[in-house]
């Protein structure tokens, strides 16, 4: 009994780690935390402020809700235009107004009211088979086309990416035109829904088909990766709907906290993510296009070309998100 | 039973299973706040298939685990054949291995761009997949083996601790009145053990119920993937909350059916715990039969993984290298040992409770308290959130009322969060192990400790406990090793910079490179393995 209370107290002691000092910023994130760290750690040891992370895909608008003004969290950050608009929404943030991060990000990259901010931008890709396809100009509107009977991949419609793609149709071609081209789209798919990005452009390059939908970044991490290049090079990125309306563009963001307790250290991490350097770590690293107009793309998505965005306000795509999702169901896209 | 039980066991149990069951209540209550207009939605276009999907994987994996785990827990148990010895341990190694790391590896082994498909377009000319056939991983029944080859250990640990725990004066009799082998088993160590292996089975249903990583990754929708759906996508916790009711229901049918099946049989057994087992000398090809089929089984269910695994952590060694593993490895190891402990606490007093009370309600406790294994992960974490930040919430309150700073907190942001939990998630697997083991004491036993005068408490820990610690090394080793793997409460509930290694293998599993959390997982495994080896050695002995 003894020996039990030892080991209990033992592993009581172990896992009971406190964080305490004087200057931190608490940073709720639904990105992975290896891929703000690199962006982070440059800021501590600038500023010895010391920032603490909480990743997780799921649940941290409602942990940040039930916590409410005793919440220890300064910073939410997001992969998705949807998440930033439901702690809007919700009212679990706050407007900030500083003048470096207003120069920093474009107008349209940021709420109104300045609750949320974007901090970089992807492109929904098409990819094609350079043997069997080429480098044609291509819409996401061709996806539904008969050519394309039996030739296409993606991953999941439920995805965050693949459902603020559709919102954009909804929003471009109305909720049944949207669900004529979905309808389409289906009908076009080589096989069931599934796999992730990369496993999209692997099937182009095992023949499975011929085109797909992807992210840029992930092609872009495929190319750096010497296990994973050649099925990268097997694929031209195509950037659609360069004809007319642009490519669709998702970001990713940060908002502050309702009940910051360490404001200003925040709004200094705040504008430290939108200067120069982090955006430049994150097109770098992570292979993102950062949204402050004065840092390039890295080397590699540059030279992927030059492209133009749809033009669509961002808050229309999560206001369509739900309508997406209907539309998904209704159209059984991923049965 | 005329024992006369203090009162405070049964409020004490009542009180222990309410605490436990207050996250459930949470998620009930939050589905009253319905959204009709989504559930009906639903209803209307994809529930119905998620339904025949749910079904059809709980049931597969259920019998697939079962059709798996028993022989091999009778084998191991009862026969003797080359490797024995290993096969002992070895067949609970699958447990270590998180079932998204496994579903990982052998999709990309097996689907269209893998290896396997890839070598053999090669070898055979074939260009595309019009030119020949192969099974296709992503699918209902790819879903149903993957769950069994990381479950069936469940059946072959609660199954194989049965076999042990039987009296051998019985087998003894089925072999001198002229039983083979075969008809021992199917005739009197099978029925037997059936409590055992219904309570196993159960485990195993319940776990796939929660399942979503598996089912996500295959691509085979589910209620599970309902959940989600209707909670991240539509943004409704309370019709994710309805749907997580019915499951919960569902699940309860099944587990009374199962019940009042054998409510009319009642199997005790004399055992000292120092009897010598004889097992049966397999000879032959029985005997090379018998060792075929335990490394076959092994190898699928680990063996291959785990090499993969290695391969992979060897390519990509330079890269997932991080300083912070030991950290890591501290955090994941003291949690799953804190929590081990408290949920066979928890499963000792509930079912030591249920079987001295004379009251019919008394088997309600262990019943409710069981019920948190069956929600998927995030939202029982949700369902644990709620209560600790309404007390936190009173707490910090009251400080403020009388003008002092509140203390933060100190349930829902700190490590408590975490425990609770999986305090709440995994009671299931204690209380249905420790249960069936002391359902197999004759009552006998403890009508003469209350004749010697002993005390209810004195009667648990002279008689009881040492008659089930069997059970109970089985229930902490299944509680620690789902601790170990645990992800979905560990990633939600945790307190800032607070890594596990399950939640760090997750970062890279969900930006779609598992190839630079392979060394991590590997290190989930490993770390699995110690409480494994220790505790089948006090199995081993205890015979």
């Amino acid at each position: 009994m003894k020996s039990i209370i030892a080991i209990i107290a033992g592993a009581m002691s172990l896992a009971t780690s406190v964080a305490a000092s004087a200057e931190q910023v608490n940073i709720y994130s639904y990105r992975q935390s290896f891929l703000i760290d690199p962006v982070v750690e440059q800021f501590t040891k600038d500023t010895g402020i010391k920032v603490n992370v909480v990743f997780a895909k799921k649940g941290l608008a409602e942990r940040l809700e039930r916590e409410g003004k005793y919440t220890k969290a300064d910073l939410v950050l997001t992969t998705d235009i949807s998440r930033l608009m439901e702690l809007e929404d919700k009212g679990l943030v706050q407007p900030v107004n500083s003048s470096v991060i207003n120069k920093n990000i474009p107008q349209h990259l940021r709420d109104d009211g300045n609750e949320w901010f974007a901090l970089t931008t992807r492109v929904r890709n098409i990819f094609a088979s350079k043997a069997r396809v080429g480098n044609i100009a291509i819409s996401y509107e061709d996806l539904a086309d008969k050519k394309f009977s039996g030739k296409i991949c993606t991953r999941s419609g439920k995805h965050p990416y693949t459902v603020a793609l559709i919102a954009s149709m909804i929003e471009h071609h109305g909720y049944e035109g949207a669900k004529t081209w979905l309808t389409g789209f289906k009908g076009n798919l080589a096989r069931k829904p599934q796999a992730n990005d990369r496993g999209q452009i692997k099937a182009i390059d095992q023949g499975q088909c011929d085109i797909a939908l992807g992210n840029s970044y992930y092609f872009g991490k495929m190319v750096s990766d010497p296990k994973q290049k050649p099925a990268a090079d097997s694929v031209h990125i195509l950037f659609p709907n360069q004809q007319d309306r642009g490519a669709h563009i998702n970001v990713s963001g940060m908002a502050l906290t309702k009940y910051s307790r360490n404001k200003d250290a925040t709004i200094q991490l705040m504008e430290y993510l939108t200067g120069e350097q982090a955006q430049h770590i994150y097109a770098e690293v992570n292979m993102e296009y950062p949204v402050n107009t004065a840092v390039k793309p890295s080397t590699l998505v540059a030279s992927w070309g030059d492209f133009s965005a749809d033009k669509l306000a961002m808050n229309k795509i999560a206001e369509n998100r739900k309508l997406a999702l209907k539309l998904l169901d209704q159209v059984k896209f991923d049965l | 039973m005329f024992i006369q039980l203090n009162k405070k066991w049964p409020a004490f149990s009542w009180l222990l299973s309410l605490l436990i069951f207050m996250p459930l209540m949470a998620i009930v209550w939050q589905s009253f706040g319905d959204d009709q207009a989504v559930f009906s939605h639903l209803w209307q276009t994809v529930l119905p298939q998620y339904l025949i999907n749910t079904f059809l994987v709980v049931f597969g994996v259920a019998f697939l685990s079962m059709l798996i785990g028993v022989p091999l827990a009778w084998l191991v148990a009862m026969c003797q054949f080359p490797m024995r010895g290993v096969f002992v341990w070895a067949l609970l190694l699958p447990l270590a291995m998180p079932s998204y790391v496994v579903a990982f590896i052998y999709t990309d082994l097996l689907e269209y761009a893998g290896p396997i498909q890839s070598s053999l377009r090669e070898l055979f000319g074939w260009k595309n997949a019009q030119d020949y056939w192969f099974f296709d991983v992503r699918t209902v029944n790819g879903a149903i083996v993957m769950l069994t080859l990381v479950l069936f250990p469940y059946v072959f640990l609660l199954a194989r601790t049965s076999f042990l725990e039987q009296s051998q004066s019985l087998l003894q009799s089925a072999r001198m009145l002229g039983c083979s082998a075969w008809q021992s088993f199917y005739r009197v160590s099978l029925p037997l053990a059936r409590p055992a292996i219904a309570v196993s089975v159960a485990l195993v249903a319940m776990e796939t119920l929660a399942d979503f990583a598996v089912v996500h990754y295959f691509a085979v929708p589910t209620l599970t993937t309902a959940v989600y759906d209707t909670w991240v996508g539509y943004g409704s916790l309370a019709a994710a909350a309805r749907l997580s009711a019915l499951m919960l229901a569902c699940l309860f049918v099944l587990i009374s059916l199962e019940r009042f099946g054998r409510s009319q049989q009642k199997n005790y057994q004399r055992t000292t715990g120092q009897e010598q087992i004889n097992r049966y000398q397999l000879t032959g090809v029985k005997a090379y039969a018998a060792t075929g089929f335990c490394i076959s089984i092994f190898m699928l269910a680990f063996g291959l993984p785990f090499i993969l695994l290695i391969d992979m952590a060897i390519d990509y060694f330079e890269q997932s290298w991080n300083d912070e593993f030991i950290q890591y490895s501290i955090n994941s190891f003291s949690l799953a040992v804190i929590v081990s402990f408290i949920c066979v606490a928890i499963g000792i007093l509930l079912s030591f409770f249920k079987r001295l009370s004379q009251h019919k309600s008394s088997s309600v406790p262990s019943k409710i308290a069981s019920s948190g294994y069956a929600l998927p992960g995030t939202v029982l974490a949700i369902g644990v959130l709620i209560p600790l930040s309404l007390f936190d919430h009173a707490i910090n309150d009251l400080w403020e009322y009388f003008g002092k700073e509140g203390p933060g907190l100190i349930l829902s942001g700190t490590l408590f969060a975490i425990v609770a939990g999986y305090v709440v998630r995994f009671s299931a697997i204690a209380i249905g192990s420790v249960e069936s083991s002391l359902n197999k004491v004759t009552p006998s036993i403890d009508m003469v400790s209350v004749t010697l005068g002993m005390s209810p408490l004195k009667m648990l820990f002279k008689v009881h406990l040492p008659l089930v610690r069997k059970g109970c090394f089985a229930a902490a080793l299944l509680v620690f090793i789902e601790s170990m793997k645990e992800l979905p409460a560990a990633l939600l509930l945790r307190p800032f910079d607070y890594e596990t290694l399950a939640t760090y293998v997750y970062q890279f599993v969900s930006d779609e490179q598992l190839e630079h959390g392979a060394l991590a997982a590997i290190v989930i495994v490993l770390v699995g393995l110690i409480p494994l080896i220790f505790l089948n050695r006090s199995l081993e002995k205890a015979q």
